[in-house]
């Protein structure tokens, strides 16, 4: 293609030196690798080189040229964040990312369950530990994102149950219904199931209006978007009285001191991991986890890879393999549930050390400190004059609304404010719920000292 | 036991690959019988600490609890293992070392996967708390340098394509093909041409390109191959009509042939009034060479950790790049990533959108590292990569055609693209010897290599990619160790059907795998069904 005096030789491409090419060339008897593209017809051949920048062929100055790029940034590391709504900003331990940094898990693929024993075994750990914080037997490995694990339950208790129609509570993420309702829309019929605004959770008498024989599934999260932890037993319940399948969307970080959705009657119960020891990464580190009964009509609905435990020749080893493969469009295309593929392997890795490193006593010790925390900043957010709570009797986990209304000031022109002293203020929601008035949805976790918190109070008492 | 006292082994130079003699590599992964996690716990230990809650926030909060309902408070702390920092460290260590990763092996035998080297300068940059500790809702103010990256990476993508734009936000080329059959049913419906309900596919396309059809809720047409090894056009010609919705397909495909009629293809179904959706998967071999979008599709999509060097994760995170000519770009999933002239942005304003197809914007970390790859590369380097990695597979075929008992289906003589699926037929007829069992014996050498998705359409099926990331001597070792193992199915069959032996693990007994009274997706179901297990 080029000069040979000027041709680049690539530190990722071995074989791009001269000598290679011609080696190999010559050892299957062609003249140049135009042979190998004869089947391409010439007006499908592209006459020009690709029109991209020069590139940045020294690792230094590629280094250079991306971190100068990624400099534009203001990380949460750099500033006060209380942004939550679906991605968190937690502590990572330093083994978390000590383990999925490692070549031996960060490249492999999919080999086999002798030569990838370990992978199968740390996501068998991972599935196993979300099932004793899920009082659940069956977790699958992961899927995209929390969203993706939400649609999916719906039409898994679809097909279970063979009826078309799902409540949705519209009090999950906008986005997460957004998904599940394209996503879901070929063969159930959605029908959203509004938000109380008195509680911050779902309206009862609607969703009891919307029940009836042909619901297959009653789908909320718990907490919800707004950061209520709603009487779950109550809804699933009244699911139930109808014989629909009541799923329950959760934060797995809850669950040290929250009862798992299993006990109050949940049959499918999926959620997001990012909050289990992976960075945010704008919204990268997410993925998702679905957990059943080990039911085995239910277990059949999974799209999803299950690893399963199992025996080997030599007494006492353990294997592993896929339960179930033929549900799978691995196995059946088109004829098997939904569809599988590459999703978020490593981060189910990652929460499994998580999970393993927190143990019960730090899983418990963490939720109850974000309770704590969101009971204090609730407390001391209501007492600046202007400033409303607008479900301050009701219980939040890691976020809850709060309302601007009587600052004269909208939540964009707070948070820009915010933003001069190095704050990110917390989401702002009256584009998406305007019933909320000038509200933005603000998140404390474990990381946020009171420090942090009279901190964020004394600059919003001085901006508003 | 080898009682290395009495019985020496051979000299060991002789495996050393460099001396350029026909030898395998003398291989032994780690074994460390692992226990599972839960039988390490020791009561009380503790792994991490998290910060203690100020005395001050627990003298003023009192009862946080009191609001709350009493069914929604967890009666015992949860069962998980109890372990210290350094036992959890040690733990996932060894289950590390019972993991082959591509970054130990020659890893070519992951056909269809585009196994290729993952630079780790790339890994460096993506762990800068600039990257890793970004909130998806700051203020886009603040997020300037990651909107630019993906913008400026998205104009890359365009012009290996044709398309007219992208959108980042599929986690994986499966949510990207299932994007695609949300676009073309967004694009009749928006036309009123609601009697479109069937999608044709072939064969040899990934599994999700017929699974998401269905799920969009298309009939599905499968074509398969003539005797060229291309699907057959004739079918395709019986099977469109006014009910064709599109065509989603691979072009090569997983056979590596490369099929000169994809424009014809194209124009039928257009002629039909569908659309037709080009899965990139297999594009390693075509940058800079032909593109998408001047075949006429009107849709495509890339795999990031494929083609554009991101990790694979064991499976994911991922990003299927989902492509669109400018009539459809209005239907892709929001945001897309925009400049004012003066900033970048999401925009949002997308009414005609099919909506979220996951969370926030995707894996952006994995579009940072796809940019950094093309960044170190530029036009030339991106045609060198597709050059190599087809004159590496055309070297390897013509070695692994050597090879007794081996062949290539369809088009025989004709080079190949970027991989081609193999098959031991004959193999599997002088000895009985399938070809899953030959890919597990690979592994007692440290290699491996994956038969084919399913149905086999090409019996005994081997898939093998080299990419460009391998060097002609790592070709060499990976054809001697096949040749070894094929020889070794001729002369030792038995060694070859009760291998593993090298491995960290047996030949597993995978009955239980599909029995509901003994299959254990958790340690808890196992331990509530050990009982059954050895029944």
């Amino acid at each position: 293609m080029s000069n040979p005096e000027t041709k680049t030789v690539y530190p990722y491409i071995p074989n791009s030196t001269d000598q290679a090419r011609k080696k190999m060339l010559s050892a299957v008897s062609a003249e140049s690798v135009e042979c190998f593209y004869a089947d391409i017809p010439k007006y499908l051949r592209m006459q020009r080189p690709l029109d991209m920048p020069e590139p940045f062929l020294s690792e230094y100055e590629l280094k250079q040229h991306v971190q100068k790029l990624l400099n534009k940034n203001r990380s949460t590391e750099e500033c006060l964040s209380f942004l939550g709504g679906g991605c968190y900003q937690h502590h990572v331990p330093s083994i978390c990312d000590e383990i999925n940094q490692r070549s031996e898990f960060l490249t492999a693929y999919a080999g086999e369950p002798y030569d990838d024993h370990g992978r199968f075994q740390a996501l068998f750990e991972y599935c196993s530990m979300m099932g004793e914080l899920l009082e659940m037997d069956i977790v699958n490995v992961p899927v995209y994102d929390g969203h993706q694990a939400a649609a999916t339950s719906i039409r898994m208790a679809c097909r279970y149950t063979g009826k078309r129609k799902a409540l949705v509570s519209a009090t999950i993420h906008p986005d997460k219904l957004s998904m599940i309702t394209e996503y879901c829309r070929s063969d159930v019929d959605i029908q959203v199931i509004n938000v109380d605004t008195v509680t911050g959770g779902m309206c009862m008498e609607s969703l009891k209006n919307a029940l009836d024989d042909q619901t297959a599934v009653v789908y909320f999260d718990n907490p919800g978007y707004l950061g209520v932890v709603e009487d779950g037993e109550k809804i699933c319940a009244l699911a139930a009285s109808f014989d629909a399948i009541p799923a329950v969307g959760v934060d797995p970080l809850s669950l040290g001191v929250l009862a798992p959705p299993s006990s109050y009657g949940a049959r499918l119960v999926t959620g997001e991991i990012q909050a289990l020891g992976i960075h945010m990464q704008f919204g990268g580190g997410n993925g998702g986890f679905i957990a059943s009964h080990d039911e085995t009509d239910l277990v059949m609905q999974y799209p999803s890879r299950l690893f399963g435990i199992a025996p080997t020749e030599v007494q006492g080893e353990y294997g592993f393999g896929d339960v179930a493969f033929e549900r799978t469009s691995f196995d059946k295309r088109e004829n098997g549930n939904e569809f599988v593929g590459t999703a978020s392997a490593l981060w189910g890795i990652t929460a499994g050390v998580y999970l393993s490193l927190m143990g019960p006593q730090g899983m418990h010790d963490i939720a109850n400190g974000i309770f704590q925390r969101n009971a204090y900043a609730k407390e001391r957010l209501a007492s600046i004059p202007g400033i409303l709570i607008p479900h301050n009797n009701q219980s939040h986990f890691k976020e809850f609304v709060v309302n601007f209304d009587n600052t004269g000031k909208t939540v964009e022109e707070i948070n820009r404010l915010l933003l001069k002293q190095d704050i990110f203020g917390g989401h702002d929601l009256s584009e998406k719920y305007p019933q909320f008035g000038q509200s933005a949805l603000y998140c404390f976790t474990e990381i946020h000292s009171r420090d942090d918190i009279d901190t964020l109070c004394d600059a919003l008492s001085e901006v508003i | 036991m080898t009682d290395l006292t009495k019985n020496p082994i051979e000299d060991i130079r002789s495996h050393r690959h460099t001396d350029g003699k026909p030898n395998v590599r003398r291989y032994h992964q780690a074994r460390w019988d692992e226990p599972i996690i839960f039988e390490l716990s020791a009561e009380g230990e503790r792994g991490v600490l998290v910060p203690e809650v100020d005395e001050e926030i627990k003298r003023t909060t009192k009862d946080v609890y009191k609001n709350l309902p009493a069914s929604m408070m967890r009666e015992s702390l949860p069962a998980l293992p109890e372990l210290s920092q350094n036992k959890v460290l040690r733990h996932y260590l060894r289950m590390s070392q019972q993991n082959l990763g591509a970054d130990f092996q020659v890893d070519i035998g992951q056909g269809t996967c585009t196994m290729k080297y993952n630079p780790k300068v790339n890994e460096h940059l993506a762990r800068s708390h600039k990257m890793s500790e970004l909130h998806p809702l700051q203020d886009q103010d603040t997020v300037q340098g990651i909107l630019e990256i993906t913008h400026k990476f998205e104009q890359i993508l365009k012009d290996i394509s044709g398309m007219s734009r992208f959108s980042f936000q599929p986690r994986g080329g499966s949510a990207a093909i299932y994007a695609n059959a949300a676009v073309i049913r967004k694009y009749h419906e928006s036309r009123g041409d609601t009697d479109r309900d069937e999608i044709i596919t072939t064969i040899f396309s990934h599994p999700s390109d017929a699974a998401c059809a269905k799920l969009a809720g298309f009939k599905v047409i499968t074509l398969y191959p003539n005797d060229d090894g291309y699907p057959d056009i004739e079918a395709l010609k019986a099977a469109v009509s006014d009910r064709t919705a599109g065509l989603l397909i691979t072009n090569p495909e997983d056979t590596g042939i490369f099929n000169p009629d994809i424009d014809e293809f194209v124009r039928i179904v257009h002629k039909a009034g569908g659309l037709c959706a080009y899965d990139q998967a297999n594009a390693n071999g075509l940058l800079g060479i032909t593109r998408a979008r001047d075949a006429g599709f009107d849709l495509c999509h890339f795999n990031l950790h494929k083609t554009f060097s991101t990790p694979h994760a064991c499976g994911g995170p991922a990003v299927g790049a989902q492509g669109a000519s400018k009539e459809l770009e209005c239907f892709l999933p929001g945001p897309l990533i925009d400049h004012d002239g003066e900033r970048y942005f999401l925009n949002e304003d997308m009414p005609h959108s099919i909506g979220k197809v996951s969370a926030f914007y995707g894996s952006a970390s994995i579009v940072m590292r796809a940019y950094a790859w093309v960044m170190n590369l530029g036009a030339e380097g991106l045609r060198e990569v597709a050059e190599i990695a087809v004159l590496n597979n055309n070297y390897l075929m013509h070695e692994v055609l050597k090879i007794k008992g081996i062949s290539a289906p369809y088009a025989e003589g004709k080079r190949r693209i970027e991989q081609v699926r193999y098959s031991w037929e004959e193999l599997y007829r002088d000895t009985g010897i399938h070809s899953e069992q030959l890919g597990i014996r690979m592994a007692d050498y440290g290699l491996h290599y994956w038969t084919s998705h399913h149905p086999f359409v090409v019996p005994e099926p081997a898939t093998l990619e080299p990419t460009e990331a391998y060097s002609v001597e790592d070709l060499d070792e990976y054809v001697r160790t096949l040749k070894a193992v094929s020889e070794e199915a001729y002369t030792n069959p038995a060694m070859v059907r009760s291998a593993p032996h090298n491995c960290p693990i047996h030949k597993i007994k995978p009955e239980v795998l599909d029995d509901p009274e003994r299959w254990s997706v958790t340690w808890r179901a196992y331990c509530r069904k050990l009982a059954n297990q050895n029944e």
